[in-house]
């Protein structure tokens, strides 16, 4: 089923992918074992003529096995996500000194892309802002302020496996590392109105030369 | 205690006193359970239309749609051609132009069609028919009792939700459209009309919710008194058949949850018809949306429970009785349905991991919510141990328990996905999720509902499904409901976003049309299997085989009473009750059952 999901070109893309796939084979061993179970139950006690089923009550070891089992397996599963959700998340641990710093604004229905060019400061005169076009170089750390300015828009690129939610009057920073060059879709994930279908902006990885070209052309000194 | 003070006293009736403005349990029981299945149908072909669009986006709707060759040089060539021809003459702008031009669906009108088939299926199917309907006709009932502590609270209760189905219906038609953000209303979405264009259609579905909300607290509140202070005598708490402690616990979760969504939509009300401004970040200050899914959450998730809990109770009357088995650890059922409703106030925060919110907060609530899948995972195994060793009889209702099982199974696991934060940077927001909601509330939810009508239909009606319509039914449900469903855990690992009208506008998305139509195909089937249903319903009440008394051998004291019951329930006292429900194949009795109501050391016949 996971061969479904579309490839992945973040850095950590990988731990959710990875995470994808440990709680895959997980619920896939508890799901043929429960069915299992079950239809062998189904076929071995069906009833027949003259055959009385047992009388049990429960099981307070069973009982003790099988929740004490749950717990641990679903707690290990917490566990193990921490550090990934921190890395993605958690703004104290994104890579600093980032390549790049771009604001992000959605707006019905549209990802306004604005970039404070080259003083970093954004609302001064060098700022640029572009329609649904984001341009970024491969292997390099980019910021990204999210807001909005209407309602609550949702910035997915489901190559980098990111998702945050756009909220007016809030500025979120998320952060990605893109590994390969290319141009990839950023739908809108959050409904937001009549124009939410369709409502998608492009992300565009260069590789570091093309990218170094395009601030050029963009800020000429 | 009860007595036979008022016995089965007859006393005649108008016609609108019992039927309509009845106060008898049960048939107010039979009304919810009509209003929901009439309801399902509503909130069934909003969804078949929008599944239409996704299938083949931009094409005229069957049946009303107009033609090819209409659409092409206005030749008229159908019956909806003509109609169409019609519309484009009058002078007025019609509804239907406004909203599917040609019989192609808006894009606004496919928010409000999904808006609306969500809204109605939670509010105005599965928990009027779980709690309104089984709780109504089955717990007087079961704990043995002449009817509700409050009747005319319960009539209330009835005729409450009946207004609030009415004004949402009326929403439908309002200039600007029905609601359009979603059922979970996020605002700023739904608290200002400048973002969607909706005026009273937003305003009328808050509106009806509360209102429904007033109806649910009502009926909580009957439910709770009525299982404290009127079970029958030996009736102790922990010889309460399960169906009734999981009615029970939904009564209390009801009472506590509904009141927030309540305050939540009045709030909304305010932000939107009296220019405050809750739910809206403005630069003076002022609120904040994240309010809005707090609190909407917070209901929500006990709400997702509130569907599912009864079905649980219905399951695990349905499985023992078939497998002619106690229930495997009946006090473990009991703890794990209380622990599921404590554990459920604190899980909320699942909803809103890409929302913003503190991600530690993120990490907190991903630990609970892998909590909750404990008791979930009690319980199912506790199913599995009631069949163990059992003597099963695949009868209709079975069937559909062990469906309930089955897809329950597959809903409990999909959540585990969603909880664990980092996959659900990914599958948040896609079909994953929509697959999820349909496992657990439609494979779960509904699949006891249809196991439960079957089963205690003998009782409401004194006759039986027809048993042959029953079994295709199933199986065509069944089927359909998997072939519908599960492709969309594929949609959503491939990162297809749930609430767009047209897949097509993307380009990874582009190798999944053929899974579309496919979905699209399947649901068409699964609606009609339900035709199939209804059919059977209404056709058995009248014309059904003839029912005995307790046609499945149960134990539980519904049994007790004659059919068709009478008012008052039970002929002479009330039963007096001598052990629990599930006492099915007792070593050494002749029979494989023993009454709850039947004595001590008489002499086991079975009842009857
Ligand atoms: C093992 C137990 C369960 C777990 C771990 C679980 C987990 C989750 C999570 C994490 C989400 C949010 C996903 C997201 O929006 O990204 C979710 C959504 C949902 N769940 Fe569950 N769930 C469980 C059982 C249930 C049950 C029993 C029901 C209802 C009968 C249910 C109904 C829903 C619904 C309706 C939504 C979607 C709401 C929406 O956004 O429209 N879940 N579940
Ligand atoms: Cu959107
Ligand atoms: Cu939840």
């Amino acid at each position: 089923m996971l061969q479904w999901l579309p490839e992945n070109v973040s850095t950590f893309g990988q731990s959710v992918d990875t995470l994808f796939y440990i709680i895959y084979y997980i619920t896939l061993v508890v799901f043929i074992l429960v069915m299992g179970t079950l239809i062998t139950f189904l076929i071995k006690y069906r009833h027949r003529e003259g055959q009385k089923a047992s009388y049990i009550e429960g099981s307070t070891t069973l009982e003790i096995v099988w929740t004490a089992a749950t717990t641990v397996i679903v707690f290990g599963l917490a566990m193990l996500s921490y550090p990934h959700w921190n890395k993605i998340k958690s703004p104290n641990e994104f890579p600093e000194n980032p390549e790049v710093l771009v604001q992000v604004s959605g707006k019905q229905f549209n990802w306004d892309m604005t970039y404070p060019g080259p003083d970093n400061e954004f609302g001064t005169a060098d700022d640029l802002e572009l329609e649904n076009q984001l341009h970024v170089p491969v292997n390099a750390v980019v910021h990204i302020r999210l807001t909005s300015v209407d309602v609550i828009h949702s910035f997915f690129v489901p190559q980098l496996r990111l998702k945050q939610d756009a909220l007016p009057n809030r500025f979120i920073n998320v952060w990605f590392e893109a590994t390969k060059a290319g141009r990839y879709e950023i739908p809108c994930a959050e409904l937001c109105g009549f124009g939410h279908s369709g409502m998608l902006g492009y992300l565009n990885v260069h590789s570091q030369a093309d990218y170094d070209a395009w601030v050029k052309e963009r800020w000429p000194q | 205690m009860h007595d036979n003070e008022h016995a089965s006293h007859h006393h005649e009736e108008s016609f609108i006193r019992k039927y309509i403005f009845s106060l008898d349990h049960k048939t107010i029981g039979k009304q919810f359970l009509i209003y929901g299945l009439i309801m399902f149908f509503v909130g069934g072909g909003l969804a078949l239309m929008f599944r239409w669009q996704l299938a083949y986006p931009e094409r005229p709707v069957p049946i009303i749609g107009a033609s090819p060759q209409y659409l092409e040089d206005g030749e008229v060539v159908t019956g909806a051609d003509k109609m169409w021809e019609r519309i484009y003459e009058s002078e007025e702008e019609e509804w239907l132009e406004a909203n599917m031009p040609n019989g192609v669906i808006e894009p606004a009108f496919y928010n409000m069609l999904f808006t609306m088939h969500a809204t109605i299926m939670v509010f105005f199917v599965v928990v009027p028919i779980l709690v309104g309907a089984f709780g109504n006709f089955l717990i007087p009932l079961m704990i043995g009792t002449r009817d509700m502590a409050f009747p005319i609270l319960n009539m209330l209760s009835f005729w409450l939700a009946v207004l609030a189905a009415i004004i949402m219906a009326i929403g439908f038609f309002v200039p600007g459209g029905h609601a359009a953000a979603g059922w979970t209303g996020y605002a700023p979405l739904s608290s200002d009309p400048q973002w969607t264009g909706v005026e009273w259609g937003q305003n009328l579905w808050a509106i009806s919710l509360l209102i429904q909300g007033f109806s649910s607290l009502v009926g909580s509140i009957n439910y709770i008194t009525t299982i404290i202070n009127m079970r029958a005598p030996g009736m102790t708490l922990f010889r309460m058949p399960l169906v009734i402690w999981s009615l029970f616990i939904v009564a209390i979760l009801l009472l506590l949850a509904f009141p927030v969504l309540s305050s939540a939509l009045a709030l909304l009300i305010f932000d939107r018809l009296a220019g405050t401004t809750f739910f809206t970040a403005t630069a003076e200050g002022g609120g904040d949306p994240l309010l809005w899914q707090h609190l909407f959450w917070f209901f929500g998730h006990p709400e997702v429970y509130i569907l599912i809990l009864p079905g649980m109770g219905i399951a695990s009357e349905l499985v023992p009785v078939f497998s002619r088995k106690p229930i495997f650890g009946y006090r473990s059922m009991v703890y794990a349905m209380i622990a599921i409703a404590f554990l459920g106030w604190i899980v909320w925060g699942h909803h809103m991991f890409q929302s913003g919110m503190q991600p530690v907060l993120g990490s907190a609530f991903m630990t609970t919510t892998m909590l909750i899948a404990v008791p979930s995972a009690i319980k199912t195994f506790n199913w599995l141990g009631t069949m163990f060793k059992g003597s099963i009889r695949f009868t209709s209702p079975m069937l559909h328990a062990i469906a309930f099982v089955s897809m329950f199974v597959i809903g409990g696991l999909s959540g585990i996905y969603m909880a664990n934060t980092p996959v659900d940077i990914f599958i948040h927001d896609t079909y994953y999720i929509v697959a999820h909601i349909h496992y657990v509330v439609f494979g779960g939810s509904l699949f006891a509902i249809f196991g439960g009508i079957i089963f205690w239909f003998p009782k409401m009606y004194g006759r039986y499904m027809n048993d042959v319509l029953n079994k295709i039914h199933f199986w065509l449900t069944f089927v359909a409901f998997n072939c519908t469903f599960f492709p969309m855990h594929i949609l959503g690992v491939g990162g297809h976003m749930r609430r767009i009208s047209n897949p097509m506008q993307y380009e990874f998305l582009q190798g999944f049309e053929g899974m579309n139509i496919f979905i699209t195909m399947s649901a068409f089937t699964l609606g009609a299997a339900q035709l199939i249903l209804v059919f059977n319903f209404f056709w058995s009440m009248s014309r059904g085989k003839v029912a005995e008394k307790n046609p499945w051998h149960v134990n539980t004291l519904e049994w007790e009473a004659p059919t068709p019951v009478p008012h008052g329930n039970f002929v002479g006292q009330v039963p007096t009750v001598y052990r629990g429900p599930y006492e099915y194949s007792v070593p050494g009795e002749e029979s494989d059952w023993i009454p709850q109501a039947q004595p001590e050391h008489a002499h086991a016949t079975g009842g009857d």
